[in-house]
């Protein structure tokens, strides 16, 4: 730290270089955990789409698939249309409570170990350390000469940098199409010109901020720190060096030639060395601090060697480093999690899935959408009935052709027929065959007797004539001429 | 930088940038590098754009740009495109027969929105949105009364031939009398024959004025409307018991008629359109709900009316 005097005649720097982050390897049962996660996250994100489905011939077979083409939206047995797109809004917005919940709970959990930035980094880390060796070996070819070591080593880092991220790229695009076709497709430069673009811009970008970027991603561009800084409180569980036990620190040796006078802490700088962030924990939280508890796992290894308790850094709430600063016992975990803040979140959360399910259950796959003709609002008939023309959209969302009919209610003398011509043959109802998983456009005459309200409200129907009688109904006005017109 | 007072902070061991607002004060923090080499990336970016793209504005248009691409020629590109796109149907529609159209539902769906199209740019003018007509001016083509017939073959003659166009031969035309102005008849005379018109089409109840009327009207107008008044095509003459009136069906309007028709015009159009459209205008004219079967277009397949009785 520069002293006040220093800052004349000279100028702080413009740009800061990154400093090196060489993260050491760590054993515990954090790391675990997080290998867990991340061994989760990456085989569902790179093996979901290739789970198939069985939805019969007229609907494609894999598991999830995010059709854009013919806008369907393929989850396990449910089938999203673009018009329930609330669905994924309702995903979107549990995704979102679900995040305060975790935060207002366990801080930045969602950082320390699911964020994608998170889990490719590690993975990344992984390689760093598969080929140039742990900490001390990475730091050495860092600031050693480009020779043939250091060159044939960056190289080969890089592509498999690069086998990864492509295979990240690859693996995307399978979501919005067959993913055995696309496959193939791929590599005989069959697909779209959008899916190569999306895997280079994909690769491009996990290399990137897998590869180069990493902590800075989460420092610089990302916004969900700083909203996380401002949803946490008290009560929200952190990665915290507990410094009224470690201070004022001291090697193992010193503490023996002066007992009492040094704290846990040895200075081994070990926590600093595992952190995937490069920071120091004991200067307290930080925005660099993504709450991965690698330095947990660190501390607990060297306290274990020196013979001193576990939990110098440990996850800690703030009102319970308080409690603990005070010589008082803390509150168990368990009640630190479920107080009025999160079990609220979770009760909207619950609520809002509760909510999402229940709707599945009784959404119809048979909708009927009526549009009243403006020009004309009313044609009159030559027998003095009046005519009113309806542009009916069904919407047949089950993957089996339908047999339906079309019927109205609450018009007295109301016939109906579909084609331009016929009205001959106009009765009470249509019956129509639907393709499956469609939509049909259908104009509807409807004739009724020329006396009668000039606006009357009836009922447009469908159901299904195959054993299934389910459907829907729409309300709709009948128009007819004012007197005198 | 005279009261600038530039200090370290201490809790970042930072250099603020010397300003101070009510005691708020900035941080001098550093860009990161990469932040640096984004903002190069973008000039490179935009130095590339310069010369690649349209960008300089001159006196007329601007710089060209090496890729000679301009949104206009895209517009022409996409255009180009969805012609070709359309070909294969409009080439199946120009050799179809109009006849057969509706025995061929995709045709006949593709025919109808073309015929929509062209339409909106060469018909809504008279006949409205819709074909909904304007009163007392231009027909309706959605109900089902016509003066020339509205099966497709006669729907496709009026609109390839117009109505009473002086220039052309196959055009349809007649002439109703101007009955009161030229004198053939007198006021008194008009006045029996509106009220024979207002009874046959159940307006009026039958008296001693409609029965005058009759005799009137099997003189002078049974000749073009029939005798009972039921119209006749072949002269575009309306059927008068309807409860369809294009210039009105009141005394007053009828009075008028009688005295001084109106004789519409509508343009021909094969000098203008291809066949090909006026097939698939008359397509969708047929298809606005007044469409006659002269032709018995075949039901869809999928698409089946029910008899009055049926039953779902």
């Amino acid at each position: 730290m520069a002293s006040p005097e220093d800052l004349s005649g000279q100028l702080a720097p413009l740009y800061e270089a990154r400093k090196g982050v060489y993260p050491k390897a760590v054993n515990g049962p954090f790391r675990r955990f997080k290998w867990a996660i991340m061994a989760v996250t990456l085989a569902i994100y790179y093996g979901t789409p290739w789970i198939r489905w069985d939805r019969g011939p007229y609907a494609p077979d894999q598991a999830v698939l995010v059709d854009l083409a013919n806008r369907r939206f393929y989850m396990f047995q449910i089938e999203i249309w673009p018009h329930e797109f609330y669905y994924v809004a309702g995903l979107l917005i549990m995704a979102g409570i679900g995040l305060f919940l975790v935060t207002s709970a366990v801080g930045r959990a969602w950082c320390g170990y699911a964020c994608p930035q998170t889990v490719w980094t590690d993975l990344f880390q992984h390689v760093d350390r598969l080929i140039d060796g742990d900490r001390n070996a990475q730091v050495r070819l860092a600031k050693g000469p480009w020779g043939f070591e250091k060159i044939a080593k960056r190289a080969l880092k890089y592509l498999i940098y690069l086998v990864i991220a492509f295979w990240t790229g690859g693996a995307w695009i399978m979501y919005f199409a067959d993913a055995p076709t696309l496959t193939v497709d791929f590599w005989t430069g069959q697909a779209a010109l959008v899916a190569y673009g999306t895997v280079a811009v994909l690769t491009a970008t996990t290399f990137v901020l897998g590869g180069f970027l990493r902590e800075q991603v989460c420092v610089y561009m990302c916004p969900w720190p700083r909203i996380q800084t401002a949803m946490m409180d008290e009560k929200s569980l952190l990665v915290t060096y507990k410094d009224w036990r470690g201070e004022p620190r001291g090697s193992v040796k010193k503490a023996q030639a002066h007992p009492g006078a040094f704290g846990d802490c040895v200075d081994c700088n070990q926590c600093v060395a595992v952190c995937p962030t490069g920071i120091d924990i004991r200067e307290g939280p930080q925005i660099g601090c993504i709450t991965c508890a690698l330095c947990i796992d660190a501390c607990d290894g060297v306290m274990k060697q020196v013979g001193r308790p576990r939990g110098l850094i440990d996850y800690c709430t703030l009102d319970d480093a308080a409690t603990e600063k005070a010589g008082c016992t803390t509150q168990p975990i368990r009640k630190t999690l479920t107080r009025p803040r999160t079990l609220i979140y979770f009760g909207v959360w619950v609520a809002i899935g509760a909510a999402m399910l229940f709707s599945l259950g009784q959404r119809t796959r048979l909708d009927l959408a009526v549009q009243h003709e403006r020009s004309p609002l009313y044609v009159q008939l030559s027998d003095g009935h009046v005519r009113n023309n309806y542009t009916l959209k069904l919407r047949n969302m089950e993957t089996r052709p339908r047999s339906v009919v079309v019927t109205v209610s609450g018009l007295p003398g109301a016939a109906v027929w579909t084609e331009g011509g016929a009205r001959e043959g106009a009765g009470k109802a249509v019956t129509l065959t639907l393709a499956p998983d469609s939509v049909t456009r259908l104009k509807l005459f409807i004739a009724a007797p020329g006396v009668g309200p000039v606006r009357q409200d009836f009922t447009i129907s469908t159901r299904g004539r195959d054993g299934d009688p389910r459907g829907d109904s729409d309300i709709i006005q009948f128009d007819r001429p004012e007197a005198g017109q | 930088m005279a009261d600038v007072k530039q200090r370290i902070d201490e809790a970042t061991g930072t250099s603020t940038v010397g300003h101070e607002w009510d005691g708020i004060e900035e941080l001098d923090t550093p860009m990161p590098r990469w932040w640096l080499w984004t903002f190069y990336a973008t000039i490179v970016w935009g130095l590339a754009y310069v010369v690649l793209y349209p960008a300089w504005p001159m006196v007329n248009r601007a710089t060209e740009g090496v890729l000679g691409w301009s949104s206009r020629g895209d517009l022409e590109k996409e255009m180009a495109a969805d012609v070709a796109r359309r070909a294969p149907v409009m080439s199946a529609i120009a050799a179809t027969p109009l006849a057969d159209l509706p025995n061929k539902p995709e045709l006949m769906q593709a025919a109808v929105q073309g015929g929509a199209a062209a339409f909106r740019v060469h018909c809504v003018q008279c006949h409205g949105a819709g074909g909904a007509g304007v009163k007392n001016l231009y027909p309706s083509l959605t109900d089902d009364d016509w003066l020339w017939g509205g099966d497709l073959a006669s729907i496709q003659y009026t609109v390839t031939h117009g109505i009473r166009n002086p220039d052309h031969k196959a055009t349809r035309t007649s002439l109703m009398p101007a009955f009161g102005r030229d004198g053939i008849l007198d006021a008194a005379q008009i006045g029996d024959i509106v009220s024979f018109v207002r009874t046959i089409s159940r307006q009026e109840k039958a008296s001693a004025s409609s029965a005058r009327g009759a005799t009137l009207f099997a003189d002078n107008c049974a000749v073009c409307h029939g005798a009972g008044g039921e119209g006749g095509r072949q002269f575009g003459a309306p059927k008068l018991t309807d409860a369809i009136w294009l210039y009105g069906g009141d005394r007053d309007s009828l009075t008028a008629t009688v005295n001084q028709p109106r004789n519409g015009v509508m343009p021909r159009w094969d000098n203008r359109l291809d066949p090909a459209t006026i097939k698939m205008l008359s397509a969708y004219v047929y298809s606005l709900g007044g469409g006659e079967k002269g032709l018995a277009p075949a039901t869809e397949g999928a698409v089946e009316g029910q008899g009055a009785d049926g039953q779902p």
